[in-house]
Parts: structure tokens; C-alpha cells; sequence
């Protein structure tokens, strides 16, 4: 596979216009606040939203395909962007509550509306994303403007038509599901059903019903009774995207646990625990930490799930519960490293994982910009920079590499030069096609396969 | 008490190399067997600075996770599992008993004693099983219950001086009393983790209106409340860089006091 830069687009400035903008390949110049925290396709592909720092939300929509322009077709342009979450401040901690979008989830189109479920650290919102192009005019009693017209003026009647109007984009909150949660929210996952949905916070799990916000039910909570007695925290947690009975979350020490909720209200005992033992000759005080899974994905077949954790990928077996079927290194040369990644906090990074829609190829981000994909079939992996300096439009992405000592050969780049700042946190894969999404720091990627667009 | 960040003297690279194979070396290094004597300590003093570095890191990073914002727990709890690793691993190979041996005059019951403590759960310890060496311990800690927290270093240096391990190195700071609570300090961190709010030492013993918490934070706080008495928290080591961190952390020091001190002195 091929990749081509399909278009550079920065996130839109603080403004909380409706009207759609366009603008392929515009910048806009860092404002920390931009910083890109989760980003997610809808279910057809046709839309990207991403949420970043500020509490924003932007919408981008994929142009359809012209015959005048065959180059531009499928380029993601500014859609929409709204302001979903402002910052709080809980008086009884003396605490901030950070806007920024920890994860949007899209709901299943139903009608002609897009809705989509974005959540910051303790209050989750659904919001209605529908367009307006027509509008009625001739009213009889209203003027253009709306001013109410002088009855002696009219003398006759009229029946207004729809007459076409620029495109205008209305964003509105539908529901706001707040109060669920003491700790901090790190995933939600729309169920099969279309009705429910759960969210995940550190210590508990709790099963909404879209419709109804004073009141959810609890249905994990590994909180110990006292709380010294913590070692282990949720991390990630998903639905299983057929049955709408099954979901897992995982733990910050490295297992998975598939739960049944017709098993009890309270999912407390899982049905399935997915863990691998350590490995002994591995075995450092960092080895917890680099266990601890910070995505879990399930396949789109819902047969595999696909874990995170600190160095690798790994894609498990439903079916399997004592290891994973595949492990893929993403940045093994790190492992030498640890104690100073512990000592910057790099250690603590979340990358997430993603599938392609056929369940072939898997990707994830790791420093310096880079993202990994590896291909389950042909065993290969490849290692893509996000950079604008290696991406111009139309460009072929350049295949990275890492040396770590031994022979090094030109435009490789040496473990110590990586930028650890630059981390590639999130990233999403097209539904169906090879078209990727990529948030490098305050910047999104979106990358096109260049031979075909179908799933191979 | 406000730990002095640790600036190993080592690049970075060495350090990493060592903590990965620390517990191989162990292993398979006959020569470095530190259950040994004096000799067996001084063959490999780096592993034992290192691990010593690491925790010391590890404690700061759970006291700087006090910040505007609540402090991400996941973050959190995997530093505290961190730090008892390392401190069960000190505990197992006697490093600390013996470096006790060297520096005082103690007795090896206490010692041992104190060691004892540090392997039980904090679930052990809360059914209440009275040691001596820990009850002296806790006994002075009420005492100092009411000690301003604003009070200088020194004042809380020179309440802990007598029990104070005399020793100049530095890795030996950490008194056996300290040790002794340490597990006790390590859970309150995620008390204080929990309980966020007050900024002065007097709202930690002003009322609490229960009836604005929810369970959660009312549980914590009345934990919190009744153990958080030797939250003075400016203790120190006999170190010189201490003083100074501290005094530029002036504006902290309320904080710190409900960060839970890691070495807790009374």
C-alpha cells in the first residue's frame, strides 16, 4: 500500500461559526489549546471529527468525487466546528475540570441528522449535526428580514417556497449526561443496539441509555473498598461491535476482561480474562508500566480484540485467553530507555491502535511523528513520518527507520534524536478505505492509498 | 516531608541498562550476593544507588502530581506500585536492614520489626496488630498532630532529629521509622489523591459538611481527617538541597501538607 498525503489541514481557529469552511491545505499557527486529543471517523467515512485541548470539536467532511478535478477527490475539508465542552471548576475539590475531548464517538446515522457523543473528563454530550440548504421565503406577514410587514400593505396572499440557500450547518446539544462520573472519563463506546452506550472512568463503568441522562447504571466498578488498596485502574473499554451483550475493558496491568452483561447487573466478574504472563528475562522495575494497556480495539469481524500497550501491539483471539495471537514491536529500542521515559513521564503516554476495515493491516503512533503499520497477512510493518517537511500534497510518505546502532544507512534516524515530544497519540483508519487520519501534536494528517481506494 | 530530587551522576543510557538487568544480575552474580557483608555492598554500590534513585524519582513525581488539576490516577497508581516494587525488593534482599546494621545502634528486633511491617497489607496492618518499634512511631506522630504546617523545616527537623538514623550518606536518609510507615504513607497518597481540597492545615480539622459529598470523597475525607494529623509535611533529610527546593516551594507548602510526606516523621 501506497500512501499520499491527501490533504494538510490545521484545526480550524476559535470561532464558533456554523457555516462550513473549506480551505485544503490551510495552516493555522499553533495555539496550545489546538493540541488534538482524539480523532474518529463516522460510520461511512464520510466525516471526521476531531476534539482537541480547547474543548473543540471539528468536523470534517470528505468532498465527493468530481470528474474536473480527479486529483481532489475524497479530500476532507472543514465541515463544521463547535465548541463542545468549557472548562469547570468543581468548588468541593478546588479543582479544574479540563475541557479538553478525551474521545468522540459517532452514533449510527438513522436520518438525514449525524449525531455524535464527544466527553471531556467527567461530562459526556450528544450533539445533533444537521445542514440546512433551503429556506422558506414569501411569507405574508413577515418581511424579508423578518420585521412584521404592515397589513396594508399586502393585498394578496402568497404561499412561500423553499428557495436554496448556502449551506449552514447547525450543531446542537441534545443531551448532556453529567454527574456519572468521580473519576475521569477515558472511553465511551456506542453500543450495537443504537440505544445504549457506556462509559468508562478509572475505576467504574456505567451503561447509559441515549435518551435518559439523570440516571445510569453502574455495571463495573473496581473501586477496593479501601482505597489504599489500589494497584489497578481501567484503562480502555469497547463494546463488542455484534453483540450487544458483550463488551472489555482493559487494566493498567496489562489485562483485558470480556464481560457478559447477561450475566449480572454488576460486571464485576468477568467472563473472560485475557492476560499474558511476563516474561521473566524481561523483567524490570518499569515492566507494570509498560504493560499497561492504553487501547483496546475490537476487530470489525468482532472475532479480535487489538491492545496497546507501551511497546507493542497485539491482536488477541476471543477465543483465547492466555496470550495474544500476534505481537508486533512497535519502538523495541525503546526498552533500553525506560528509566529516562519514566523520569519524563514519556513513559505514560496512551497511543491508541487501529484496525483497517478488512482487519488486515493494524497501525499505531510512536515518537518523533512516526506511525506504525503492520500488515497481519504478509508479516510486514512499515514506519511513516507525519511531518510537513516529508509531506507535500500528492507526495508518496517515505518509509522511515530507526537505527540503533550498527550499521546505520542515510535518513535513518538514530534512537537518541528522537523527538519525544512529538508523539502520535491518535490516529483513526477509514471504515472501508484506505484513508487514515493522523494527529501529530496540533496538526491532522489525513493520508490516501494511492493505487486503489478499496479494501484489500 | 519534601523529597530531594535525585540527579544521578551516571548518563541516563547506564541507568536504564542496570535497572533492566538489576534482578538478573542478582541472580546470576554470585560476588554481588548483598544478603553478604559490608564487602558484598560496596561491590555493588550503583545497583542500590540506582534502585535508591529510582525510588526517590518515583516519590517526587507522586508529590508533584498535586497540581491545579486532579492528578491522573492511572499515572499515579502505577508510580505507587513502582515504589512498593522496589521497596519490597529492598525489603527482601536486606539491603536496608543492612544498612541499618552499619549506621546505628539498634536493635535487630526493631529492625526486623520494621521490615516486618513493610511486607504486611495495609489490611494486616489496619486490623491493628501492635508492634513496639511502630507504636513509638505512631505515638509520636500524635503528638506532632498539631504542629503548624507552615512551620519551618528545622523545627520539624529537630522533633525527628533524636530518632534520626545518624548517617551521612545519603541513600541512609531515610530513617528506620520512616521505612516503618512508609506503607501507611503510600496508601494515603491515594487518600490524598482522593481528597483535594483543603489548602490549609486548619481545614483539615475544620468540620466537614458531609451532606455536599458524595460517598466516595465522604469516605476519603474522614480517612484523610483522622490520619492526616502528621500531615506537617516539611521534614527533611539532612540534605543540603533540601532547604533550598523547599524554601522556593514556600508558596507549596500548604499543599504539600496534605501530599501525603512519603518518609513520614512525627
Amino acid at each position: 500500500m501506497i500512501l499520499i498525503v491527501s490533504a494538510k489541514l490545521g484545526t480550524a481557529s476559535r470561532d464558533k461559526g456554523t457555516a462550513a469552511q473549506g480551505g485544503k491545505g490551510s495552516f493555522i499557527s499553533a495555539i496550545p489549546s489546538d493540541i488534538i486529543s482524539t480523532v474518529e471517523f463516522n460510520h461511512t467515512g464520510e466525516l471526521l471529527a476531531t476534539g482537541d485541548k480547547g474543548g473543540r470539536v471539528v468536523i470534517f467532511q470528505r468532498e465527493p468525487e468530481s470528474k474536473n478535478e480527479p486529483y481532489s477527490q475524497g479530500e476532507y475539508n472543514v465541515y463544521s466546528t463547535f465548541q463542545s465542552h468549557e472548562p469547570e471548576f468543581d468548588y468541593l475539590k478546588s479543582l479544574e475540570i479540563e475541557e479538553k475531548i478525551n474521545k468522540i464517538k459517532w452514533l449510527p446515522q438513522q436520518n438525514a441528522a449525524h449525531s455524535l457523543l464527544s466527553t471531556n473528563d467527567k461530562t459526556i454530550k450528544l450533539w445533533k449535526i444537521t445542514e440546512r440548504d433551503k429556506r422558506p421565503e414569501g411569507y405574508n406577514l413577515k418581511d424579508e428580514e423578518g420585521k412584521l410587514k404592515d397589513l396594508s400593505t399586502v393585498t394578496s396572499l402568497q404561499v412561500p417556497v423553499l428557495k436554496p440557500m448556502d449551506l449552514m450547518v447547525e450543531v446542537t446539544p441534545r443531551r448532556i449526561f453529567a454527574n456519572g462520573h468521580t473519576y475521569h472519563v477515558n472511553s465511551i463506546s456506542v453500543n450495537s443496539d443504537c440505544e445504549t452506550y457506556m462509559s468508562a472512568d478509572d475505576l467504574r463503568i456505567n451503561l447509559w441509555h441515549l435518551a435518559i441522562t439523570d440516571r445510569s447504571f453502574n455495571i463495573v466498578d473496581i473501586k477496593p473498598a479501601n482505597m489504599e488498596d489500589l494497584t489497578e485502574v481501567i484503562t480502555a473499554s469497547e463494546f463488542h461491535p455484534h453483540h450487544c451483550n458483550l463488551f472489555v475493558y482493559s487494566s493498567s496491568k496489562g489485562s483485558l476482561r470480556l464481560c457478559d452483561m447477561r450475566a449480572s447487573a454488576l460486571c464485576d466478574k468477568h467472563s473472560k480474562l485475557y492476560e499474558e504472563p511476563e516474561d521473566p528475562s524481561n523483567r524490570s522495575f518499569f515492566s507494570e508500566i509498560i504493560s499497561s494497556v492504553s487501547d483496546v480495539k475490537f476487530s470489525h469481524s468482532g472475532r479480535y480484540m487489538l491492545t496497546r500497550d507501551y511497546l507493542t501491539v497485539k491482536v488477541w483471539d476471543l477465543n483465547m485467553e492466555t496470550k495474544p495471537v500476534e505481537t508486533y514491536q512497535v519502538h523495541d529500542y525503546l526498552r533500553s530507555k525506560l528509566c529516562s521515559l519514566y523520569e519524563n513521564d514519556c513513559i505514560f503516554d496512551k497511543f491508541e491502535c487501529a484496525w483497517n476495515g478488512s482487519d488486515s493491516v493494524i497501525m499505531t503512533g510512536a515518537y518523533n511523528n512516526f506511525f506504525r503499520m503492520f500488515d497481519r497477512n504478509t508479516k510486514r510493518d512499515v514506519t511513516l513520518e507525519a511531518s510537513r517537511e516529508s509531506s507535500k500534497p500528492r507526495a508518496i510518505l517515505k518509509p522511515r527507520r530507526v537505527c540503533v546502532g550498527g550499521k546505520r544507512r542515510k535518513d535513518d534516524i538514530s534512537v537518541d534524536s528522537l523527538d519525544f515530544t512529538k508523539k502520535i497519540l491518535h490516529t483513526a483508519w477509514h471504515p472501508t478505505e484506505n484513508i487514515i487520519a493522523i494527529a501529530a501534536t496540533n496538526n491532522l494528517y489525513i493520508f490516501q492509498d494511492k493505487v486503489n481506494s478499496e479494501m484489500h | 516531608m519534601f523529597l530531594t530530587p535525585v540527579v544521578p551522576q551516571w548518563p541516563f543510557y547506564k541507568l536504564d541498562t542496570m535497572f533492566v538487568r538489576g534482578l538478573k544480575r542478582k541472580c546470576f552474580d554470585g560476588e554481588e550476593d548483598i544478603e553478604g557483608t559490608l564487602a558484598g555492598i560496596k561491590a555493588i554500590p550503583s545497583y542500590n544507588l540506582q534502585r535508591q534513585s529510582l525510588l526517590d524519582m518515583s516519590l517526587v513525581k507522586l508529590q508533584l502530581c498535586h497540581m491545579l488539576v486532579e492528578p491522573n490516577l492511572c499515572r499515579s497508581v502505577l508510580i505507587a506500585n513502582t515504589v512498593r516494587q522496589i521497596q519490597e525488593e529492598m525489603t527482601q534482599d536486606g539491603t536496608w536492614q543492612m544498612i541499618n546494621t552499619q549506621s546505628t545502634g539498634q536493635t535487630s528486633l526493631d529492625r526486623l520489626v520494621s521490615t516486618d511491617i513493610l511486607c504486611r497489607s495495609s489490611r494486616e496492618q489496619a486490623e491493628g496488630k501492635q508492634v513496639p518499634g511502630y507504636s513509638n512511631f505512631n505515638k509520636d506522630f500524635e503528638d506532632d498532630q498539631t504542629q503548624d504546617s507552615s512551620e519551618t523545616m528545622s523545627t520539624a527537623s529537630s522533633v525527628q532529629a533524636p530518632r534520626n538514623l545518624q548517617s551521612n550518606v545519603w541513600e541512609m536518609e531515610n530513617p528506620q521509622e520512616n521505612r516503618g510507615n512508609f506503607q501507611k504513607s503510600l496508601d494515603q497518597i491515594f487518600e490524598t489523591l482522593e481528597n483535594k481540597s483543603p489548602n490549609s492545615v486548619e481545614d483539615l480539622f475544620s468540620e466537614v459538611d458531609n451532606s455536599y459529598y458524595d460517598l466516595d470523597t465522604m469516605l476519603t475525607g474522614m480517612m484523610s481527617n483522622t490520619k492526616m494529623g502528621h500531615c506537617d509535611g516539611l521534614e527533611t533529610f539532612s540534605s543540603p538541597t533540601t532547604t533550598t527546593s523547599n524554601s522556593n516551594c514556600k508558596s507549596d507548602l500548604n499543599e504539600l501538607d496534605h501530599i501525603v510526606e512519603i518518609l513520614v516523621e512525627s
